[in-house]
């Protein structure tokens, strides 16, 4: 299809080239050179350093995306079966976190989840912790040198981190789903049923199929923000769980001030996810595409 | 020989305190062509869907081969519907959306779940394919195909299943006049060949005519009449389907006598009988049982107001003692002048007085309408324009 440029559109083109086009541009620029702005490539032969934290990243962005998807779908299933009235209420209370500042949200896990936070606090009152010391001994590598503790450690883990990503971007993968499968034509199911095919059978033949739409868009508007996600890694990761995101921070504001080592992995990053959506987009090929960004 | 399948007693379906089907009792036979017939909001979906199982009557018994089969839902009916709208998945190609209910595992004798080998899946939706004259569209996305076409694959997705009734609601409802005529004979074609029983719905009662064996008229959630085409068109049971099915002039009459009949202070012969002696009842005239002839021979005498050229014939409007009949002849009679009429005693049918009567059969908005084309059409012929007051 060609898309012939009216000056509508203009205004758009001029912002797009000023926010989006200019900023890669200048990035670009900084990733290729050295801090006299030299030409180089040794912020790239320099990331190996960094493998694990590109590993862990990504590992973690992929675990999130899942579970948003395991709790996400049944979720936005069950939502787009009930009432409208149901569905207000539900809405509002996917969103009503959205509307708290995400550092304090963040700040309130790390009350929750701390040594000494109220859920350690629960799990002590009702002996959780001791069941916790008992099967943390027997599978401790040598039994003779546990400690137990009074608390189940649970800030510092990457577990705290994946909790962090998919409270914060939960919304996400549900809302996308939630309107496909809203919108779905009620005679589709009727005709599925008609022709033989049971409840199981009208949702994996055609509630699911029809709905990859909706978890392609959910599962990029998670993983995207997930993979370059920092803060919640600090806060939650208890500085043990770096990841790109504070890698990259750590470049252009922290400690380690080097803004084309910077601009490189941010690069890097890009490109894998870019590379990440094409492959996924492939498989929901002929569908609408999912909206990226 | 003819057996019957299905059969709807006393069936009400009710939403919300809103009573849309009214204690419908039909029977439809084996291999029957039956129309279920009437206006937008009658209730010939809601029959549908209880048929096929997607509502269950509010009280009343579906019955298939004698079996009650209110609760069995429509998985497990042998019966498949073509939608109002298609339905066909927009996920899948031609091929699979015909193979969908053919790749689902059916229960065998022994009630173990069997798939069929997919070279009889291929070979049934082939053939099917050729039966709709799809050959060649079966890599085509559902969407890239035109209403016609779309049509044929809902049919063919419904009929690869071998039931034992289709249900088809308002299938060529979206499809332009010609293709209608092509698709209604199709239909019928494949009704034969297949040996299956249909149950169609539509608001075009020449439709319903044309294909049927069995017409079922329906309004306000009631069987009005059921019949064979003939027999609605030509012995209607009131006047909702006098007016329903065809052109119809209805008007007050009063039965003298077995026979006799009385319009306007004459007497006319007929064939009905049966009424009491005096009884008030609604009398039909089609518009093509008018014969005209000239004022002095006619039985009735009236001026035209209105003249419209149908191709085929002239419909014209004739005001007989203040009352506007249609008449169809193939004669023009020019605006304003007098005619009188004949009618033979097998062109007019009495009817009993109903909870329609006097709401229909009178065309004196219908001349208005079309008044001014009329005028401007034929004044030429006129030595004044002789319209009435
Ligand atoms: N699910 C429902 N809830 C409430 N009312 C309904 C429902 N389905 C149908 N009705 C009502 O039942 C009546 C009959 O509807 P139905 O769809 O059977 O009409 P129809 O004869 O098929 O009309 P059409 O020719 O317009 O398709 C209508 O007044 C409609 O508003
Ligand atoms: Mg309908």
């Amino acid at each position: 299809m060609k898309n012939k440029l009216s000056w509508f559109a203009v205004p758009y083109v001029v912002w797009m080239a000023l926010m989006v086009v200019i900023p890669i541009l200048i990035m670009v620029v900084y990733a290729f050179t050295t801090a006299e702005f030299e030409g180089t490539v040794e912020n790239f032969s320099e990331m190996g350093a960094y493998a694990s934290v590109f590993l862990r990243s990504f590992r973690l962005a992929i675990i999130a995306t899942l579970v948003c998807l395991l709790i996400g779908y049944p979720v936005a299933y069950w939502m787009a079966h009930e009432g409208p009235g149901f569905q207000r209420v539900a809405m509002a209370l996917i969103m009503l976190p959205m509307w708290m500042n995400f550092l304090l949200r963040t700040y309130s896990w790390m009350s929750i989840l701390e040594n000494n936070g109220l859920l350690n606090q629960f799990f002590r009152s009702v002996r959780l912790v001791d069941v916790y010391n008992q099967i943390a001994l027997h599978f401790a590598a040598d039994p003779a040198l546990y400690k137990p503790t009074d608390y189940i450690p649970m800030i510092g883990t990457s577990g705290a981190v994946v909790l962090g990503m998919v409270y914060n971007y939960l919304p996400f993968m549900i809302l996308p789903i939630y309107s496909v499968i809203l919108k779905l034509d009620h005679s589709l199911l009727e005709a599925a049923r008609d022709l033989g095919a049971d409840s199981a059978g009208v949702f994996r033949k055609v509630i699911l199929p029809l709905s990859l739409p909706g978890v392609l868009s959910g599962v990029t508007m998670v993983f995207v923000p997930s993979v370059s996600t920092f803060a919640i890694s600090r806060l939650l990761g208890g500085g043990t769980q770096m990841m790109l995101g504070d890698l990259i921070e750590q470049q252009f504001l922290g400690g380690a001030y080097d803004p084309h080592l910077g601009a490189a992995i941010s690069m890097v990053m890009m490109v894998i996810v870019v590379l990440c959506m094409v492959v996924m987009n492939h498989f929901g090929e002929g569908e609408e595409q999912a909206v990226m960004l | 020989m003819s057996k019957e399948l299905i059969r709807l007693a006393d069936c009400v379906m009710a939403f919300d305190d809103e009573i849309v089907l009214d204690k419908i009792n039909l029977s439809i036979q084996d291999k029957e062509f039956l129309t279920l017939l009437g206006p937008s909001g009658c209730g010939k979906t809601t029959t549908l869907r209880i048929i096929g199982g997607f509502q269950t009557p509010t009280s009343g018994d579906v019955l298939f081969d004698g079996v009650r089969i209110n609760s069995v839902p429509p998985h497990k009916r042998t019966i498949n519907t073509v939608f109002q709208k298609y339905a066909l998945f927009p996920h899948l190609n031609v091929y699979e959306n015909i193979a969908f209910g053919l790749r689902i595992p059916k229960a065998d004798a022994s009630g173990k779940k069997v798939r069929l080998p997919e070279e009889e899946i291929d070979r049934r939706v082939m053939e099917m394919l050729e039966v709709v004259n799809l050959r060649g569209f079966e890599k085509r996305r559902t969407t890239q195909l035109s209403g016609g076409q779309q049509q044929r694959v809902a049919i063919a997705r419904a009929l690869v299943n071998r039931p034992k009734v289709l249900l088809l609601d308002e299938p060529l409802g979206a499809l332009d006049l010609k293709l209608r005529k092509d698709m209604q004979n199709e239909l019928k074609r494949i009704q034969k060949a297949m040996e299956i029983t249909f149950v169609y719905v539509t608001h075009d009662q020449e439709e319903a005519l044309a294909m049927s064996d069995t017409v079922v008229v329906m309004d306000g959630g009631k069987i009005q009449q059921i019949g064979s085409p003939e027999d609605i068109y030509n012995e209607p049971k009131n006047a909702f389907v006098a007016d329903f099915i065809g052109e119809s002039n209805i008007i007050d009459g009063i039965m003298r006598a077995d026979g006799v009949v009385e319009i306007f202070n004459r007497r006319f012969q007929c064939l009905d009988g049966g009424f009491a002696r005096d009884e008030e009842v609604d009398v039909v005239i089609r518009p093509e049982d008018v014969d005209i002839v000239p004022e002095d021979q006619g039985q009735l005498k009236g001026t035209v107001t209105s003249v419209t050229f149908k191709g085929m014939q002239y419909d014209i409007i004739v005001d007989f003692y203040g009352f506007k009949w249609l008449i169809q002849t193939t004669d023009l009679s020019p605006v304003g002048s007098r005619i009188g009429i004949k009618i033979d005693p097998d062109g007019i049918h009495v009817m009993k007085k109903s909870e329609y009567s006097g709401m229909f059969g009178d065309y004196s908005s219908y001349s208005e309408e079309y008044e001014e084309i009329s005028d401007a059409s034929y004044a030429l012929d006129e030595e004044e324009s002789g319209d009435e007051e």
